[in-house]
């Protein structure tokens, strides 16, 4: 596999400073599985947590917070995982990775899809955050998704297949970011159904009549 | 360890106060007659937190500076995180807990939480330490970083009742890293060592961003309209400042 597409490092920074909301870290949570290098910024960016951490000041804590904590952890079991990599050999291929596994409860098999139209098929994906959307968005083989632009921001990141648009080709592990300047119609490469976690935080802008029509039928 | 010292003071000018970068080496916080200076390492940047007391002495600030205990260094924080994972060792447990509680209870402070949240933030950060000491592995974070994380999750779960997806290492579908191509070319206490020399050369103004980030928890969005710039600004010095942190890690991109 071979990744061409990442998310910025802004992105990376908001995901590992913890300001990112849960929906939108779902996504870059999920394309680091898979892709060492964003693994690694994001590392480095944690790592730049940890020298602030370091240099902060001081700010005292209560005086008995230390005997608090003792009779707290009286009760609390040591995690006894290995911190070691396991070793693994995987019977089975999976398609989505962990995290988004864990969020759907199943791999590929499980997904309970709901219909869009046009073939396309979606699965939302709830989180606890109010303002974004996370989903699994399911294009069949050769097809368009309507052209649309956005109010807000978009991250797709392919699972499954691969799509093009006006800006490049989208194969597995690919994240792509969009934003109110982009009006695209991603097209599922004709091989296979292409599978993305696509995350908005405003509903998509349909060109076509018909779309936006049952826009709010459909929750996109 | 508090032991008091004065500090030459350079110049005051319009309230921004200039002192020797070497005479503040090793101190977090000072107190002035218009309140408390905390110096954010490596960040040499002052802010001033008004005393509780009603009195506000004038005339000339005196400049008094707390040393802080230097004695932990990247590799004994985390020999102590392995003794207690190992033994379950009560001593390392306080010694980590006083290096840190303090630090973490500042992270959340700026996030302007309240004292009572602040508290259980440190206490419930420590209970996942004593807890997950096991998972902790020098190869893949410095101590310091590792604790941060720690901090970062509590946080996200106790103030916004969110969780924070993070990929598995077990998981048979992760992508491990290409071991003959390692991104990883110093051991990661070195790392911590040089980041720290090399966030404390970068312009001001991309430390800023890099504090706000981590210290206030914001987005790039909100340091851009915390700041009054354009989003465009924020994302340059992110991506500046990581360059050169690249660049000075002497890694390839």
């Amino acid at each position: 596999m071979t990744i061409n597409h990442h998310p910025n490092d802004e992105l990376i920074l908001d995901y590992a400073s913890g300001a990112l909301g849960e929906a939108w870290s779902l996504a870059v949570a999920t394309h680091i599985a898979i892709c060492p290098d964003c693994r690694h910024t994001s590392s480095l960016m944690e790592g730049i947590g940890g020298t602030l951490l370091d240099a902060a000041a001081l700010e005292p804590v209560n005086d008995n917070a230390f005997d608090a904590l003792s009779v707290r952890i009286k009760n609390v079991e040591q995690d006894v995982r290995n911190r070691k990599l396991t070793e693994c050999a995987s019977a089975t291929i999976l398609v989505f990775p962990q995290p988004l596994r864990e969020y759907l409860g199943s791999d590929i098999e499980g997904v309970e899809w709901k219909r869009l139209g046009m073939g396309a098929r979606q699965k939302i994906i709830p989180t606890a955050e109010k303002g974004a959307t996370a989903r699994l968005l399911r294009i069949p083989a050769g097809r368009p998704v309507s052209v649309h632009s956005h109010k807000g921001l978009e991250l797709t990141l392919v699972l499954c297949g691969a799509f093009s648009d006006s800006t490049g080709h989208y194969g597995v592990g690919d994240f792509q970011e969009a934003n109110e300047e982009l009006q695209h119609q991603p097209h599922a490469a004709p091989e296979g159904d292409c599978i993305c976690l696509v995350v908005t935080d405003a509903p998509l802008r349909f060109k076509s009549f018909a779309a936006r029509l049952a826009q709010p039928f459909l929750k996109i | 360890m508090n032991h008091s010292r004065s500090v030459p003071v350079k110049r005051v000018m319009n309230g921004v106060l200039a002192l020797d970068v070497e005479s503040l080496q090793g101190v977090s916080s000072f107190r002035t007659s218009a309140g408390e200076a905390r110096v954010y390492w490596p960040a040499v940047i002052f802010r001033i937190r008004r005393p509780p007391s009603k009195s506000r002495a004038t005339g000339t600030p005196k400049f008094m500076v707390a040393d802080t205990d230097t004695d932990f260094s990247a590799d004994r924080l985390a020999q102590l995180i392995a003794v207690v994972a190992d033994n379950q060792d009560k001593e390392a447990f306080r010694s980590l807990f006083d290096y840190f509680a303090p630090r973490i209870r500042a992270f959340v402070y700026r996030q302007g939480t309240d004292p009572e949240t602040s508290e259980e933030i440190v206490q419930e950060t420590f209970v996942n330490i004593w807890k997950k000491a096991r998972l902790f592995d020098p190869a893949k974070a410095a101590a310091s970083t590792w604790v941060f994380a720690v901090a970062r999750n509590v946080g996200i779960d106790l103030l916004r009742k969110a969780y924070r997806p993070t990929p598995d290492f077990n998981d048979p579908a992760f992508v491990r890293d290409d071991e003959a191509n390692p991104h990883q070319l110093v051991s990661r206490a070195q790392e911590a060592t040089r980041l720290r020399e090399i966030l404390s050369v970068l312009p001001m103004e991309q430390q800023e961003v890099l504090r706000l980030a981590f210290f206030d928890e914001k987005t790039h969005p909100e340091v851009a309209a915390e700041l009054g710039i354009p989003l465009g600004t924020v994302k340059s010095r992110i991506r500046l400042a990581l360059g050169r942190i690249r660049l000075e890690l002497g890694e390839q991109i």
